[in-house]
């Protein structure tokens, strides 16, 4: 089998799954710098699935696409320390306040400047929101199939692949020719941990602007070793449409956001006491709620 | 006068079974056209569709798309955006509703795409409104409000579109409730000609195997639910929310938290991005109350919220609150249960 060419992905997203108190401003806005960000793990698993790749057919590279602010960097020296060989980064204003139409635009972009490639691979969706469109938008753009919710790939020959994917009321096995797209679930195996060597290695790459804050000694160290520049790409690098990217090519638009105030029922307050639970076991009984 | 664009619904189809969220958005469909004087017209796509109207026409359907062939069935992707697409081109509707099933959230971003056009996903509720554009200086009548929880259940978001249409948005299974609008209503049936808009490349995915089986769990239809939440602690306290459910004829469910923390299965998750539930009870144990969670469970009849933290959210539509540690609560409740139950 010959190696795969492999991009991958990635989004930095904010960590949904603990928002504190102080995520919310007063206005009911989100308090975007109160939240911690994470690589997003839909993503990671993608990660590992190309890595598993790597693993079966030596001399298949994987390279990290991700779009963001600067920031998102770390997502590209995270997917360093686990075994990635490449990493790009779409980084401009410009590209901000997109939906998932215009992500997709930006990023399939980034993919034909990286092209030829056999294999793209995301995660299902990420947890900023939920929507899992961005993979079948981007498939759709490059004009190449789709295989969504994949959970483990089967077998790998040089006309087509094997994928299993995870259904909501079961599984499905199904093959497809290259190049395709695959969007990755959270049920398939998750990411390997960093490695050391891995760690040592990159710790120091940085894309340019990063670098315009560094000291000298990095900035040598980025000489006597290419490979720790990130690319990092603008508009003008992907040759982007500035009607398509950003909020100009979102067609969706929050119209209004509403916190939620749930509004106080008369519910009963209890104890753990056995006289509270008895009362409101016998209640539940009498009013034939249960029993 | 102008004829009014339809609202328009992608109808998913296995065995000659219309799915019962493909219904429910029919009818949420027609609540919309009627809001807007539209047709409600919809596309179904699979094999031996003969007669399939008989589901669809009664939730007030004007004009149906039946693609048949037994290629068409199971769902693939590539040959029903390509039908989609083509019925969408011609049909041009205004609002276009996909089920967020593994089916809808397959297809419709794809069809997006190809459209050029703006999807919502996963949202709870569909309204119609107007929207004045600032920069335009410019009001847009009778628009889809597509409304959504966001940013992990803490806002509640308006999503309007007024640009690039149709306007496409996707809802979760059980969210909207369906009700027959007419027995006999009349439905002009539109046969699709499959074979002269697919080629052989829409067809280079190969189903090798499927196996798909329905969940036994049916939280959807379940009277009582014992709904566990992070605040549960571990796989081994879930045991005690089992035995309640067991006992109780009940369910087990859990909130997106428990699922991601491995307590419960993920076809056990309620709310938003899981099931949506309106059980005649439902125990909520250590289970904060995003509204990601409540959009899925808030209309129960009875809620009892077992919690440590007098302060968590759910505590606010719940109508028992217990104070307390569940590993204490739950065993007394059972307990009591056993005593007092005839």
């Amino acid at each position: 089998m010959r190696p795969l060419k492999i991009v991958v992905l990635a989004k930095q997203v904010p960590d949904t799954r603990h928002v504190g108190p102080d995520a919310m401003k007063p206005d009911g806005t989100v308090n975007r710098g109160k939240l911690s960000t994470v690589f997003n793990p839909d993503d990671l698993h993608a990660l590992e699935l190309a890595l598993n790749i790597k693993d079966r057919i030596p001399g298949t590279t994987v390279t990290l696409l991700t779009m963001g602010p600067q920031k998102a960097a770390d997502i590209i020296r995270e997917g360093y320390y686990r075994g990635a060989d490449y990493g790009v980064m779409i980084s401009d204003r410009r590209f901000g306040g997109a939906d998932t139409l215009a992500t997709s635009y930006t990023l399939v972009k980034g993919i034909k400047k990286l092209a030829p490639y056999d294999l793209v691979l995301g995660g299902r969706q990420a947890i900023d929101g939920d929507t899992a469109q961005v993979g079948p938008q981007c498939a759709d753009k490059l004009n190449i199939p789709q295989v969504t919710y994949v959970e483990e790939i089967l077998e790998i020959n040089d006309d087509k692949i094997v994928a299993r994917r995870r259904l909501s009321k079961g599984i499905e096995t199904v093959a497809a020719p290259y190049p395709c797209l695959m969007t990755v679930h959270g049920s398939s195996p998750a990411c390997r941990s960093r490695h050391a060597k891995k760690v040592m290695q990159y710790k120091y790459a940085r894309t340019k602007t990063e670098l315009r804050s560094a000291d000298e000694m990095l900035l040598l160290l980025h000489e006597k070793r290419p490979y720790l520049t990130i690319p990092e790409w603008s508009v003008e690098d992907i040759e982007a449409n500035l009607e398509k990217i950003g909020l100009n090519g979102s067609p969706t638009k929050v119209k209004s956001v509403e916190n939620i105030v749930l509004t106080a029922n008369e519910a009963k307050i209890l104890s753990e006491s056995d006289a509270d639970i008895e009362m409101m076991i016998k209640e539940l009984i009498e009013h034939h709620t249960i029993g | 006068m102008e004829k009014k664009k339809s609202v328009l619904v992608y109808c998913e189809v296995e065995n000659q079974k219309v799915a019962d969220i493909s219904q429910e958005l029919l009818s949420a469909g027609k609540r919309l056209a009627e809001k807007l004087g539209s047709p409600l017209e919809a596309m179904i796509f699979g094999a031996n569709l003969n007669g399939i109207e008989s589901q669809i026409a009664p939730y007030g359907v004007d004009k149906l798309f039946v693609g048949n062939g037994l290629k068409l069935e199971p769902y693939q992707t590539l040959p029903h955006a390509a039908l989609a697409s083509y019925i969408l081109n011609e049909e041009d509707p205004q609002i276009v509703l996909f089920g967020a099933t593994s089916v809808g959230r397959d297809l419709a971003p794809r069809l997006a795409s190809k459209l050029n056009c703006g999807l919502t996903a996963d949202c709870t509720i569909l309204d119609i409104g107007d929207h004045f554009v600032k920069k335009e200086k410019k009001e847009y009548k009778d628009l889809l409000y597509a409304i959504r929880p966001a940013f992990g259940g803490s806002i509640m978001a308006n999503i309007i579109n007024w640009d690039m249409h149709p306007q496409m948005a996707t809802v979760r299974e059980g969210v909207m409730k369906k009700e027959i609008f007419d027995e006999h209503y009349s439905t002009e049936i539109v046969e699709v000609d499959v074979n002269s808009i697919l080629n052989k490349e829409d067809f280079v995915v190969e189903i090798i195997d499927r196996e798909i089986k329905e969940s036994g769990v049916n939280l959807k239809d379940a009277p009582i639910i014992v709904a566990g939440g992070y605040g549960v602690g571990s796989k081994e306290n879930f045991d005690y929310l089992i035995e309640l459910a067991e006992l109780l004829g009940g369910e087990v469910g859990g909130s997106r938290a428990a699922v991601d923390a491995g307590f419960i299965e993920h076809d056990r998750q309620i709310g938003q991005t899981g099931t949506t539930v309106r059980p005649k009870l439902y125990i909520a144990a250590g289970i904060s109350g995003a509204i990601q969670h409540t959009a899925g469970m808030q209309d129960a009849s009875m809620i009892i919220s077992i919690n440590n933290d007098p302060e968590a959210p759910i505590n606010k539509l719940a109508d028992y609150v217990i104070h307390g540690d569940l590993g204490v609560v739950v065993p007394k409740m059972i307990k009591y249960y056993k005593q007092n139950a005839k």
